[in-house]
């Protein structure tokens, strides 16, 4: 079985964002990016899957500027075997991404789609959900513990009341969340490798897809900032502020 | 305009989020369809009924439907989406899990997790982990979106509207509900509660989250976690409070042991008050709270609970 890792370059997730003075969006230039933390993470479930024989090939595929070329090279120096960038810049919507992904999925045949439950520049959290609903796949999002064999995928879902087991028919989907594993580091000699590894280059034209926004971003602005408060030095002092000045409690 | 809002429920009640939905609805204007897709789920529908601000319930019972699996939901809600401007569902793990299905089938971009309503086209939404609002317009026809249940008031009670059923739902054989794993607890839900108790890396162990939950009694509040107290195994996930967990915004948040990274700061900002007990006087955590007490938690907390138990002066 192939596994197809769809992953996202993303400002990386210690930096401060700054927001532009146009109100355009956020500042890209000269800002250190990674690959979004939710993607390594899905990148390296699938290679313990090849690596515990229940998957054969891993797959990464990005959607994005040239410079994700970067980020597959990450994917890659941890273990995956090939990757494919679809060249769109700047980075398509979800709904547009998943289009682009159902058509390399229908290129690649793979039995299982890993990908990460969201990008953190977005926050979107809808990109596997789309692919299964274009595909007409199975899906299991949030995923906290993952078990693959040829009759099923079964999966525990992180949920708002805890967790939740459900078993998938495959070919399925499954977004990952934060502790389904502790993804690797690359090691140097793999990072020397990984250039060697095949990187395929695609366009939207070339998939046949329409990547037209639907969304018109109209702003983007700062939070209204949080100014620090009082200090307090005793249980009694914060007793007393929460009663008398905050009236909280 | 009318608006289609997705409850969510356990067939039996609806679950608070969904109020919230429905008052985003009421923002926009318009007649209000609430659905109550489950299984066996009449008492969630009786519930909906009474929802302020809701037109119509419409109903669909069906097996396939107990559970809430997304593949046997999605193509129901396809069927009738069509029908209105708007589809709206709560931006908690079940709608986020379900609408952009939904989505991808009516050939929409979905909107996430608004917190404001400029226009029925034009929606606020929180990026980057809360560190930037985006407004975007949406040239969909349809609009579908999910709704940040703190940003806006749970709706009310009326008088019982009328409960239409609808079918159309069908098992897809794709995916089956095994079982779940639900933290039962007496404490207030974490999502709509006044009061949040908040513990971080700094508590060191499950055993000493007890100390929190003791705290957490005597103020009537619910328990969070960070991310770290979580990744560490001291609570269960659903504790989680942040960018990727939950978003919060109680009247008061206590914060302890939390150093404030800004994935966990995305969870809470929005709370009215914030306290921070942490022994590290460098914690971002103080740069956002309203009350700071350098101090070590575990002096720290008995000495409030003791603090609570006396009358003020």
């Amino acid at each position: 079985m192939k596994v197809l890792v769809p992953i996202k370059r993303v400002i990386d997730a210690n930096i401060k964002v700054r927001v532009k003075a146009d109100e355009s969006g956020v500042e890209l230039n000269n800002v250190k990016m990674a690959m979004n933390p939710f993607c390594e993470i899905a990148v390296e479930e699938a290679i313990r899957l090849r690596e515990s024989g229940h998957a054969e090939e891993v797959i990464v595929v990005t959607v994005g500027p040239a410079q994700s070329q970067e980020t597959l090279r990450t994917a890659l120096a941890m273990g995956a075997d090939r990757a494919i960038l679809v060249e769109a810049d700047p980075a398509p919507e979800p709904l547009a991404v998943a289009k682009l992904l159902k058509a390399v999925v229908e290129k690649e045949t793979p039995g299982l789609v890993l990908l990460g439950k969201q990008a953190i520049d977005g926050d979107n959290n809808q990109t596997g959900q789309m692919l299964s609903g274009l595909l007409g796949w199975s899906i299991g999002t949030f995923a906290s513990h993952l078990e693959v064999d040829d009759a099923a995928v079964r999966v525990t879902r992180e949920v708002d009341g805890g967790l939740e087991n459900i078993e998938l028919v495959p070919p399925a989907i499954v977004t990952v969340d934060l502790r389904l594993n502790e993804p690797r580091y690359a090691s140097l000699p793999n990072i020397m490798k990984a250039k060697k590894k095949p990187l395929d280059m695609l366009t939207p034209e070339t998939l046949g897809v329409d990547v037209s926004p639907r969304l018109e971003t109209i702003r983007v602005i700062d939070p209204p900032a949080r100014a620090a408060g009082a200090r307090v030095t005793s249980a009694q002092e914060l007793v007393d502020k929460l009663r008398n000045e905050a009236k909280v409690i | 305009m009318s608006i289609l809002v997705i409850a969510e429920h356990d067939n039996t009640s609806l679950r608070p989020a969904t109020l919230n939905t429905v008052s985003a609805a009421v923002v926009l204007g318009g007649e209000i369809d609430l659905l109550v897709a489950g299984g066996d789920c009449q008492g969630a529908a009786d519930e909906a009924a009474t929802v302020a601000g809701v037109s119509r319930v419409l109903m669909a019972d069906d097996p396939a439907l107990t559970d809430g699996l997304a593949e046997n939901l999605a193509p129901l809600i396809e069927s009738i989406a069509r029908d209105y401007s708007h589809v709206l569902a709560p931006a908690t793990t079940y709608g986020k899990n379900l609408l952009p299905r939904v989505a991808a089938l009516l050939d929409v971009q979905q909107i996430s997790d608004i917190s404001a309503i400029e226009s029925p086209d034009t929606f606020v939404r929180p990026i980057y982990a809360g560190n930037a609002l985006a407004t975007v317009r949406s040239l969909d026809a349809v609009k579908l979106i999910t709704v940040r249940s703190t940003a806006f008031d749970a709706a009310g009670q009326a008088s019982a509207a009328p409960i239409e059923m609808v079918s159309g739902s069908q098992e897809a054989g794709l995916s089956k509900f095994i079982g779940e794993e639900l933290t039962r607890s007496e404490r207030p839900e974490l999502t709509t509660a006044d009061i949040i108790v908040s513990g971080g890396r700094g508590m060191q162990s499950s055993e000493n989250f007890e100390m929190l939950e003791s705290l957490a009694d005597k103020l009537g509040a619910a328990v969070g976690a960070s991310r770290a107290a979580v990744d560490a195994g001291y609570v269960p996930n659903d504790y989680q409070v942040g960018q990727t967990g939950k978003v919060v915004a109680p009247d008061l948040y206590i914060a302890v042991g939390i150093s404030g990274a800004i994935q966990h700061l995305a969870g809470m900002k929005d709370s009215k008050i914030i306290v921070a007990i942490n022994k590290d006087e460098e914690a971002p955590i103080f740069q956002v709270a309203d009350y700071g007490w350098v101090a070590d938690l575990f002096e720290a907390i008995p000495q409030l609970e003791e603090a609570l138990d006396s009358p003020s002066p």
